[in-house]
């Protein structure tokens, strides 16, 4: 139990996760209604519920893009691709099929395009900022050519249950993210391919020569952030019941590497910390459900955001430590 | 002058614009004029002078993700003070570019002191420019100044018909300050040695951290000059413009033949890069049977081209070296 305190309070996103805390905190006691959590119809209610089930196509990304991070690589193309599995799926689930014929050519078209970033950043050799920004810029325009410009809306029940579904109370998205995590992290943990995903980050040379095949492992990050970003492609869009190829995931790929760096992955790669991402992206959320529950303008949550992202940033930043130790000890020296 | 491997770039990225430009006119033959071609100046002025401050950032293995949300931000602020508060033209845009230069120099300092990535920083002035100028006005002023009428409506004449108006002078004016300060002054080979690799230029003793201020104060300078010149361009200010700017920008810069990881280009190709959006725009906007999508798609076809022709000349020089 010592041992498990020592090792949150050692891990990098301590800060992010007290922070997080004080902001559970203050919501507590100052927002109204904040912490109650309501059954109606053998469903959960409540704010705390909105802000789990609303991070949830956060969390999906983060996961992904924790990894690629991890590479030294990064995935900008995460907010397209969900556009582009969202509007597959629109188009499916107006054809009334059976639901893994909806779900199941999105994630592949999302995995496809996970594997040309892949391909170009781990075959071609081309930096991922670059390699992932021409997905970004083109794969929007791929998405409003399939929708044909327009909004496209569906209703389909099954499908729907995406986002509308509830299990044992709790909206069902909720497990899709926490199975994605679970898997995940028994994967990178349980197995060595989570030391082969950090070794790839720290050193490539260094791990080809040890015998890791540093593009193999590439590949496979972006495919899986591809995929990812399908899942979170197909619950945004049944949460509108509808694909909007121009706004739906917008910005979301930023909010994706925020949650990620919030959490204490260096952007540099290495170590990742897939618990510090769902801390990241349940600020994220939280942050944004704080101030709109106390009744401050929409756009103060972005400064807010601005200030917060500096801060903890500023508090993760091995050179301000060092700063503001430095002059912890001068102001000893001086009294 | 010899032809080197670095110039590959730039001479693609002009053969591609010319070829560009010769396809167009043969679909178009109204094309081929002067006016459509001053045109893509003042079409694309805002973006041209976004990006030579980008081209900075690019050019020292940074990036600055806020130059959008600063463009929104000093058109609401020019408009708001010149409009609303009746306070002299001149002395606002004085006063914004100072801001404008500022702020950037704010994000510097963390990047710089701090060794916070330039892409989480200038993300969170990304946030803070696009927010503030939500509070100062969610809705859209309109620019009332008879002093900048007159301004935006001066002109070089070219022909009997065609002027090269104000906005693009500054356009042309800014991509030869941004070249003077890249290829002739200290501070601009500072910004290479540090593009080319951070590590060394630190060890020549070069003011790493000094220039890594100076990188993102011009580039927030250029964001805000390109803010007044779409505040020009509009006549008003509105808090959502700008929106995806900084993409556009980068793009601009990568087409321009200039790599993203550093230390490589020259500004004059991020104005062709410019010039090549804008064809393509122009082009589906004279045919307008398709659809702005199409502008997507072609534009992230043309990155791949160029970064892989970019990678495969970085590819070349590497394995001559060895």
């Amino acid at each position: 139990m010592k041992k498990f305190a020592l090792n949150i309070i050692r891990s990098p996103y301590f800060w992010s996760l007290v922070f997080l805390a004080a902001l559970f905190a203050f919501n507590l006691a100052f927002t109204e209604r904040f912490g109650v959590v309501e059954v109606k119809d053998g469903r959960l209610y409540g704010n705390i519920i909105d802000i789990l089930r609303r991070s949830v196509p956060t969390m999906l990304l983060g996961t992904g893009m924790t990894l690629v991070i991890a590479t030294g690589g990064i995935d900008l193309s995460v907010g397209a691709i969900i556009a582009v599995a969202g509007a597959i799926a629109a188009l499916l689930a107006r054809g009334n099929f059976h639901f893994m014929i909806i779900v199941l050519p999105p994630l592949l078209a999302a995995a496809v395009a996970g594997c040309w970033n892949g391909f170009l950043v781990a075959k071609a050799g081309i930096q991922p900022f670059v390699a992932t920004l021409i997905l970004m810029v083109s794969g929007r325009g791929v998405a409003q050519l399939l929708c044909g410009g327009q909004i496209i809306k569906f209703s389909h029940p099954a499908f729907e249950y995406l986002s509308a579904g509830y299990v044992f109370g709790l909206p069902f998205g909720l497990y899709l993210s926490a199975g994605v995590l679970l898997s995940v992290w028994l994967l990178t943990r349980r197995t060595a391919l989570g030391l082969f995903i950090e070794s790839v980050g720290i050193n490539p040379v260094a791990s080809r020569h040890v015998g890791i095949s540093a593009s193999r492992i590439k590949l496979l990050v972006y495919v899986f952030s591809g995929i990812c970003a399908g899942m979170a492609g197909l619950v945004l869009t049944t949460e509108i019941r509808g694909a909007d190829a121009n706004n739906v995931g917008l910005n979301l790929e930023l909010d994706a590497v925020l949650a990620t760096v919030l959490g204490g992955t260096s952007m540099t790669g290495g170590k990742f910390y897939l618990a510090g991402s769902v801390v990241g992206a349940l600020i994220i959320q939280t942050l944004t459900t704080t101030i709109l529950a106390r009744g401050v303008a929409r756009p103060a949550t972005l400064v807010v955001k601005a200030f917060v992202v500096i801060l903890i940033s500023l508090i993760q930043s091995p050179s301000f430590r060092a700063q503001v130790l430095r002059m912890g000890k001068a102001g000893e020296a001086r009294a | 002058m010899k032809l080197k491997a670095r110039h590959i770039p730039i001479l693609a990225t002009m053969l591609v614009f010319i070829l560009l430009y010769a396809a167009a006119s043969f679909y178009f033959p109204y094309f081929f004029t002067l006016r459509v071609f001053v045109n893509l100046f003042i079409d694309n002025a805002f973006l041209g002078v976004v990006a030579v401050g980008m081209t900075f950032a690019v050019l020292s293995g940074g990036i600055d993700l806020s130059v959008g949300s600063v463009v929104a931000c000093t058109g609401i602020v020019m408009s708001k003070l010149i409009t609303q508060y009746g306070f002299n033209s001149l002395a606002v845009i004085a006063f914004v570019l100072l801001l404008g230069t500022a702020f950037g120099s704010v994000m510097g300092f963390f990047i710089a002191c701090y060794d916070l990535p330039p892409f989480i920083v200038t993300l969170a002035g990304m946030f803070f420019a696009r927010g503030a100028s939500q509070i100062i006005s969610l809705e859209s002023i309109p620019l009332k100044s008879p002093l900048l009428n007159r301004v935006a409506d001066f002109g070089i004449p070219l022909s009997d018909r065609v002027d090269f108006p104000f906005i693009a002078i500054v356009l042309v004016a800014a991509v030869a300050v941004g070249t003077f300060i890249a290829q002739c002054t200290k501070f601009g080979r500072n910004v290479y040695a540090i593009g080319g690799s951070e590590q060394s230029a630190l060890m020549m003793g070069l003011p790493v951290r000094r220039t890594k201020i100076g990188i993102y104060a011009l580039s927030g300078f250029f964001a805000t000059l390109g803010g007044v010149i779409y505040t020009l361009y509009t006549f008003s200010g509105y808090s959502l413009s700008g929106i995806g700017l900084e993409l556009d920008a980068i793009a601009s810069v990568v087409i321009g033949g200039t790599l993203l990881s550093g230390g490589v280009g020259y500004l004059p190709g991020t104005l062709l890069g410019v010039l090549i959006q804008g064809v393509i725009q122009t082009f589906i906007s004279f045919d307008g049977t398709l659809n702005s999508w199409w502008t997507k798609i072609i534009i992230g076809a043309l990155l791949f081209v160029f970064i892989l022709l970019q990678t495969w000349i970085s590819k070349a020089r590497a394995f001559r070296k060895s």
